[in-house]
């Protein structure tokens, strides 16, 4: 049963509308409305992850080094949270943790209920890394089929949901492209792509778009929003851009480095179908402030 | 296209001008004491003529060459012992059989390398060793074994060029699939792809333009094993045997007409190699 529908020429730029199976299903928002309900991160809702007392070190030539420093932090499903804060301050690291890509060295990890390794084996979460990482010698179609071949997918699924994700992120006809004809941002939204071929209900992105230009990264920003908006996945979104983080995300993680840890978690309640637009309001200013002043007080920007 | 084959074609020019004046000076002297024993007159040009036209010269000239070439080439039926078609095919299938078995093998050992690291260290010095024993030492030592036991004619011949073969496949296997980035290898690990899934559908692909650096330089190799190996037998047939059976006789023309029609070989099988390595990047996507 199809979870998303092909969009049709005109709305290209839009993603498909979902179907049933997710619980959040709206209407497109032309603008953010003030009224429009916000979704707060429910306690009742069950957690996507939860990450207690989390530390990890590493052994290195010049000794230890504290990567993350007795981390909590529970994330509920359906939320979109950011991870901010200097480069060295653990927050690739402790994406990389709940994608079990590293252990921790002491506390606990869980990742849908079950441990980080345990989701890794049931394919729970789509990984979208800071470069796209697409494979040379496949043409985007084949790269988007990928994980669905690693997964066991019958060809005639594989075909189609490439096809349908390919379109989501407005790349159909470039199907039989190499990945070195595409520009960078394309190249992105190929990844992303095939991070959601095989519909995983949690997406850890890191710094997916630290790469490109602002204004490719802006139109990625509402896409991506709109595209979890309607699909209910669970997002943790490794930035350190403040606009990017204030924009997108329900909660923002802000770190600091040395020993890598959490200093401030930020709750973010724009409406969720929200447009670059909010970043004008007072209170995306003033969250923003409140990121910084996170940021400067874990000395971020000494040298 | 013009302006680009002046350099090559300037530089063969003046490679065959050099040719022609080392075959004068080095055949010179032979020519002079053979025409003073039979004590005729001779003018410069007598000597410069005969030195290009000698029967056994020292190095003989490009053009003769060429003829003896020509010659062993059209003037005998396929299956005589003297036609150099023959001998080249006698080569070249040992080198091809040993090719295919010695890259075979190199892909082999290299995949265990890669997966095994207990193996890096184990095999890898015995592998570079197996390399340092001459190929000359060894040659007959395989033919006469091999021979003890009843395995004669293509067989002995393409092991010892499959000795040869294996190792710049290995080589270049070992480090071809381990050389895709991590970013890559850890999307494999987010898939949880089993270890055969990350061969096939990563580490292999990621190997093949090393594969086909290690190939050409394996097929010439293989060209080189096989050749030697036709040495210590007696030389019966292949480009080997007229190489040795023309140094028995002084032939050294013939010596020279059978290199030749080995370089011919070895730059065909490498121009083939290119074809398919090109042929098979194109279905890779590779850059233009």
């Amino acid at each position: 049963m199809p979870l998303w529908t092909v969009p049709d020429e005109s709305g290209a730029r839009a993603p498909a509308r979902s179907g049933g199976l997710f619980h959040v299903v709206k209407p497109m928002h032309k603008a953010a409305s003030a009224v429009s309900e916000t979704k707060l991160p429910c306690p009742s809702r069950p957690l996507a992850v939860d990450v207690r007392d989390v530390s990890l070190t590493f052994e290195t030539a010049d000794g230890k080094v504290e990567a993350l420093s007795r981390v909590n932090l529970p994330i509920a499903e359906g939320e979109f949270v950011s991870f901010i804060g200097p480069s060295g301050c653990g927050k690739t690291t402790l994406l990389r943790l709940i994608a079990d890509l590293e252990q921790p060295t002491a506390g606990m990890l869980r990742v849908n209920g079950v441990s980080a390794g345990q989701a890794r084996l049931a394919r729970a979460y789509g990984y979208i890394f800071q470069a796209p990482a697409l494979y040379p010698w496949r043409t985007i179609e084949k790269n988007v089929m990928l994980p669905l071949e690693v997964m066991g997918f019958s060809a005639s699924e594989r075909r189609e949901r490439a096809k349908r994700y390919l379109a989501l992120v407005n790349l159909s006809g470039f199907e039989r492209k190499f990945p070195w004809q595409l520009s960078g941002g394309m190249q992105q939204r190929a990844s992303i792509a095939r991070a959601l071929s095989f519909d995983p209900a949690l997406l850890l992105m890191d710094e997916p778009f630290g790469a490109l230009d602002e204004i490719v990264r802006d139109h990625l920003n509402e896409q991506l929003l709109r595209l979890w908006d309607q699909t209910g996945k669970t997002v943790i979104f490794v930035t350190h851009s403040i606009p990017e983080a204030v924009f997108l995300s329900t909660k923002i993680v802000v770190m600091s480095p040395r020993p890598g840890r959490i200093i401030d978690v930020i709750d973010c309640d724009f409406p969720r179908a929200r447009t670059l637009e909010i970043r004008e309001t007072s209170q995306f200013v003033k969250i923003a402030q409140r990121v910084r002043m996170g940021l400067r007080s874990g000395h971020s920007y000494d040298e | 296209m013009i302006a680009r084959q002046t350099p090559v074609l300037a530089v063969v020019l003046a490679l065959i001008a050099i040719w022609y004046v080392a075959a004068v000076l080095m055949n010179v002297g032979l020519v002079r004491d053979a025409l003073e024993r039979e004590e005729t007159s001779y003018t410069i040009g007598d000597l410069i003529s005969g030195s290009l036209a000698a029967e056994r010269p020292r190095l003989p000239a490009p053009h003769q060459i060429l003829a003896t070439f020509a010659d062993d080439i059209f003037s005998y039926p396929l299956t005589s012992g003297r036609s150099l078609i023959y001998h080249s095919s006698v080569t070249l299938s040992a080198a091809l059989v040993g090719f295919l078995l010695g890259a075979v093998f190199g892909v082999i050992l290299a995949t265990l390398i890669v997966h095994l690291r207990t193996l890096q260290k184990s095999l890898l010095p015995w592998i570079i060793c197996s390399q340092m024993v001459p190929i000359l030492a060894v040659a007959p030592i395989v033919i006469v074994v091999l021979g003890a036991i009843g395995i004669r004619g293509l067989l002995p011949k393409s092991i010892i060029s499959a000795y040869l073969c294996f190792f710049p496949v290995a080589i270049g296997m070992v480090k071809g699939l381990s050389s895709p980035d991590p970013i890559q290898r850890d999307l494999m690990r987010t898939w949880s792809a089993k270890p055969a899934q990350v061969f096939w559908k990563l580490r292999w692909p990621s190997a093949v333009p090393f594969l086909f650096a290690s190939l050409k330089v394996a097929i010439t190799v293989s060209l080189i094993g096989a050749i030697v190996g036709e040495l210590p037998t007696g030389a019966q047939a292949g480009i080997g045997a007229r190489l040795l059976a023309g140094s028995y006789y002084g032939q050294t023309v013939q010596i020279w007409a059978a290199l030749l029609a080995a370089s011919l070989l070895a730059a065909g099988l490498v121009g083939l190699v290119g074809l398919t390595e090109r042929w098979v990047g194109r279905r890779m996507g590779a850059q233009p």
